[in-house]
């Protein structure tokens, strides 16, 4: 029998407002601890909340990159649990009226499209960050003391839940990446797993391949990159196909993954009744329907869209690349040969760390138009130096290349009768002479030649 | 001399005016006044020594957030609790210059309706000693009617400030939820609190209101008030459609002295020239008091989840969290908190949510609905604002059903958000009893022209004989 993987995802986004979810605290990470608070994310007695306009916006701009309706009414629900980072008891999230709903995000693959079911988009507030002190692990239990900072509590948070329609832990990749940049895009997150602005859970499950039944399923929590969770679904892919070959059963479990070396610790969560109630502190969300249209105006075009554009030019791997690294704006800027451009952009000049945006590209494509012609190193100083606005593509091409072969005739004629026992051998057979020529040669120059002239110069004369 | 015991908010202000007394000396009598009564009374928790403003003095009911001045709900697990900010109503009453005398007791989080849920101790009724002001504003009503404080802020959740009025012989007005602003409130449930004046004139009533009522960005459950409030002057209520809801006055458990003292008022409202017809509640009298006793601890077991020892008030050390909540909870909750926690988080747990919570807020909508039929005849509703007069002290704290039923004749307009003033309309046994007034969402200004117009025609005094 064939097996076919079964996987949803659930995504936290963090919004990059200036201010909090509910209160008027800045969004900072970098303060000292407990420095951005105020009644309202201390949760103080009678302190109450007021929805961040913005965030609601943004939710909604998102709603739309995401192919969702954006029905007429919202309502936050409180989420109710105990928890020493969740300061009011509960946490005001959305429940069954979520402010985006019924969604539909195509993720381009080198074999067709997927197209990935978005159940909700909602908006909540984030919990404080704990730290714990002694005791095993970091968790709480066994924790000699633990450490509350409330400067993240009440962030504003996005949870987009897909549909389990993601069928590869490729396409589990893919979708992530695209969701990624999408928000980027978007200009409404950093989007960044280190700060923590993007989180994922995966939910895993397998099934004979054409039926459509649903099997128990596991939770894959806390995996800190695209990569490692597309491994961490293979794996338990295999594992829960193996288990079902030789006659078991698949438990509903957790997997907290820690770092990539270790094994994920696996969990029974316990159904966690959290007593939902519509949140009596505010009233429903009514988004005024000009703004929700207007709002579907301002997208732009979907990553996807480009990614398909731009196969017709590079390629699927090297269009996928370039838009989900964010890089297939300064590609289409740069003229020249395509596949050369791409590369160029994807790997040398990535490697720099050049911002895209303030890169010079008139200049760059001459660079990279006769990067064969120059020094590696003339072309990689070229290429760090791009973003700078002085940047000249003449400065290197000029300073560095010596490609007149004119110039490089004599030269390669004083080598050659400075050493004519060695052209003899070479010509006698020992052609891994060319080596030495090549160097005599570079070293003359000054290393300002191209090496790859100079050996094609070479063997002209050494053969002629 | 200085005659807290009768001298009004609005007569105080005019001393103040013609510069015949100082702000201080007129804070002077209050405090002399608290000095001498309220070693009895127990209607303060906290007494500010130090007030600002240069108005008439106020007191604020202890679930109120004044910053810097301890909050605590009456809970011990508030104790010692000082808020880093004031709640919009005690900054608009200090915008407004009203000096802070202190802050009255209440029942625990305004669970109940005697004040003998405070942790620190109960309020007694001016009138008599022996019983109970009400709840769970008796604090704020016990203050004004023993001349403790001109006036005063309660909280009304489900006949907080309307049942102890009636029972202290004062005037409260319960105003429509979503005008005055809860922003600083000590919550109980959320979806009915609502905060509200306290005093011995219905002018006195809408001068106060006045000063806190409106908008208020940090609440968003506020809207705009239609029309300012006014300070009402009518003598009569010609034109005034009156009705008088069946099942609100035939209620079981109506004291006959109350009845009778309501009947007394009704025949005087037609003398002063309304139209008084009958009409009916059923369902909201039948089902006000069950689906209250589902939503508001169903709300209270969430508002209360954030007393757990980690930022403010009480923590009793354990060596691991969850032991932390469990002994903070256990000692600094109260019996009747507890109880609503309990019930509370019953009712909203999967798989009863539906049948309890869910259905309860169905019923309020049926609530709603049959309160609007009833005024699309009449302008306002009228009948007993309790049950029964101020009963003893220990009287029903062993019968926590008994204790809710006090509170049969407020719930019902409370869960539709209408507003509802309670006046005194006579003593029964010697003590006051209380007439509600219920009107429509905003029609505040039309209960204080009704409630001001019949309280001067039944000329109730409101000293206390036993303090005359």
């Amino acid at each position: 029998m064939s097996w076919e993987p079964v996987i949803g995802l659930e995504i936290h986004v963090h919004l990059k407002t200036r201010t909090k979810m509910f209160c008027r605290c800045p969004v900072l990470y970098v303060e000292t601890p407990n420095t951005q608070t105020c009644p309202v994310c201390l949760a103080h007695p009678g302190a109450l909340p007021v929805p961040n306009e913005k965030a609601v916006e943004w939710t909604i701009l998102l709603g739309h990159a995401l192919g969702c309706e954006v029905p007429d009414r919202a309502i936050f629900h409180r989420k109710n649990y105990f928890y020493p980072d969740n300061p009011k008891g509960y946490q005001i999230s959305q429940y069954d009226s979520p402010l985006c709903v019924n969604g539909r995000f195509v993720v381009p693959g080198p074999d067709g499209d997927a197209v990935v079911g978005i159940e909700r988009a909602h908006l909540e507030e984030d919990a404080a960050k704990t730290i714990h002190v002694g005791g095993a692990e970091g968790r709480i239990h066994g924790a000699d003391r633990s450490l509350i900072d409330f400067n993240r509590a009440g962030t504003p948070l996005v949870e987009i839940v897909s549909a389990p329609d993601i069928r590869s832990a490729d396409d589990a990749k893919r979708f992530l990446q695209l969701l990624r940049q999408t928000v980027v895009e978007l200009g409404i997150s950093d989007a960044e797993m280190e700060k923590g602005s993007l989180r994922f859970d995966v939910n895993v499950s397998v099934r004979p391949a054409g039926t459509d039944e649903l099997r128990t399923r596991t939770e894959l929590k806390n995996m800190n990159s695209f990569n490692f969770a597309a491994k961490g679904i293979e794996r338990e892919v295999r594992r829960q196909i193996e288990i079902y070959e030789s006659g078991g059963q698949v438990e509903q479990e957790t997997l907290h993954f820690g770092s990539e070396s270790a094994p994920p610790l696996r969990s029974k969560e316990e159904a966690q009744d959290y007593r939902y109630f519509p949140e009596p502190d505010l009233v429903p969300l009514e988004p005024d329907r000009d703004l929700v249209e207007r709002l579907r105006t301002k997208l732009p075009e979907a990553p996807a869209a480009r990614i398909r554009r731009l196969e017709q030019e590079v390629g699927f791997a090297l269009a996928e690349g370039l838009v989900t690294s964010g890089r297939d704006e300064l590609y289409s800027r740069i003229p020249g040969e395509r596949a050369a451009v791409a590369n160029v952009v994807m790997n040398e000049l990535a490697a720099t760390g050049v911002d895209p945006a303030r890169v010079n590209a008139e200049e760059l494509a001459k660079v990279i138009e006769r990067r064969t012609e120059i020094p590696r190193s003339a072309f990689t100083d070229a290429l760090a130096a791009s973003g700078s606005p002085d940047f000249s593509a003449d400065r290197y091409l000029a300073e560095a290349a010596i490609v007149d072969v004119s110039e490089l005739d004599p030269v390669i004629e004083r080598i050659l009768s400075e050493n004519e026992s060695q052209a003899e051998a070479y010509r006698g057979g020992k052609e891994g002479l060319l080596g030495f020529f090549v160097g005599q040669v570079m070293k003359e120059t000054g290393g300002k030649a191209n090496p790859k002239v100079v050996s094609d110069r070479l063997r002209e004369k050494l053969e002629a | 001399m200085i005659d807290t015991l009768r001298l009004t908010a609005e007569e105080a202000t005019e001393l103040l005016e013609r510069k015949e007394v100082s702000a201080a000396e007129l804070h002077a009598a209050y405090r002399e006044a608290i000095d001498e009564r309220d070693p009895e009374l127990h209607a303060y928790l906290c007494i500010v020594d130090e007030p600002e403003g240069e108005g008439v003095p106020i007191a604020l009911k202890d679930v109120i957030s004044t910053k810097g001045v301890e909050t605590t709900a009456a809970s011990k697990i508030l104790a010692g609790y000082k808020p880093v900010f004031d709640s919009t109503v005690a900054a608009r009453c200090k915008d407004a210059g009203l000096p802070l005398l202190g802050k009255t007791n209440l029942d625990e989080f305004a669970m109940g309706s005697s004040t003998e849920n405070s942790a620190f101790g109960p309020t007694r009724n001016p009138w008599d000693p022996s019983r109970v002001p009400g709840g769970s504003s008796g604090g704020s009503t016990a203050a004004v009617a023993a001349g403790l404080a001109p006036w005063a802020l309660g909280s009304d959740t489900g006949g907080s400030i309307k049942q102890p009025a009636a029972l202290c012989g004062v005037v409260g007005l319960r105003p429509t939820y979503g005008t005055v602003s809860r922003y600083g409130i000590v919550a109980f449930a959320s979806s009915l609190d609502q905060v509200g004046p306290v005093a011995k004139t219905v002018r006195d009533c809408a001068l106060l209101h006045r000063t806190i009522a409106g908008r208020d960005p940090l609440d968003s459950t506020t809207v705009d008030l239609p029309e300012p409030i006014e300070v009402p002057e009518a003598e009569d209520l010609k034109g005034l459609r009156v009705g008088v809801p069946v099942e609100l006055n035939e209620a079981d458990g109506i004291e006959p002295g109350v009845a009778e003292s309501v009947s007394r008022t009704i025949d005087l409202v037609r003398e002063l020239g309304a139209e008084v017809g009958e009409c009916h509640l059923p369902r909201s009298v039948a089902f006000g008091l069950p689906c209250y006793y589902l939503i508001a601890p169903s709300e209270a077991s969430s508002n209360l989840a954030r007393y757990d020892g980690v930022r403010y008030g009480l923590r009793v050390e354990a060596d691991d969290v969850r032991t932390m909540y469990e002994r903070t909870r256990r000692e600094g909750f109260g019996d009747e908190p507890k109880r609503r926690i309990m019930l509370g988080t019953y009712a909203l747990s999967a798989g009863y949510y539906e049948a309890f919570y869910g259905q309860a807020q169905k019923v309020r909508t049926v609530i709603r609905d049959e309160h609007a039929a009833a005024f699309e005849s009449f302008d306002v509703l009228v009948s007993p604002t309790s049950p029964t007069v101020a009963f003893e002290l220990g009287a029903r704290t062993a019968d926590p059903l008994a204790m809710y039923a006090a509170d049969v004749l407020t719930i019902p307009s409370n869960m539709a958000g209408l507003p509802g003033l309670s006046i005194p309309c006579g003593l029964s046994e010697g003590l006051p009893v209380g007439f509600q007034l219920i009107g429509r969402q905003f029609s505040e200004n039309l209960l204080f022209r009704a409630g001001h117009a019949l309280e001067r025609a039944l000329d109730f005094d409101f000293v206390p004989e036993r303090l005359k």
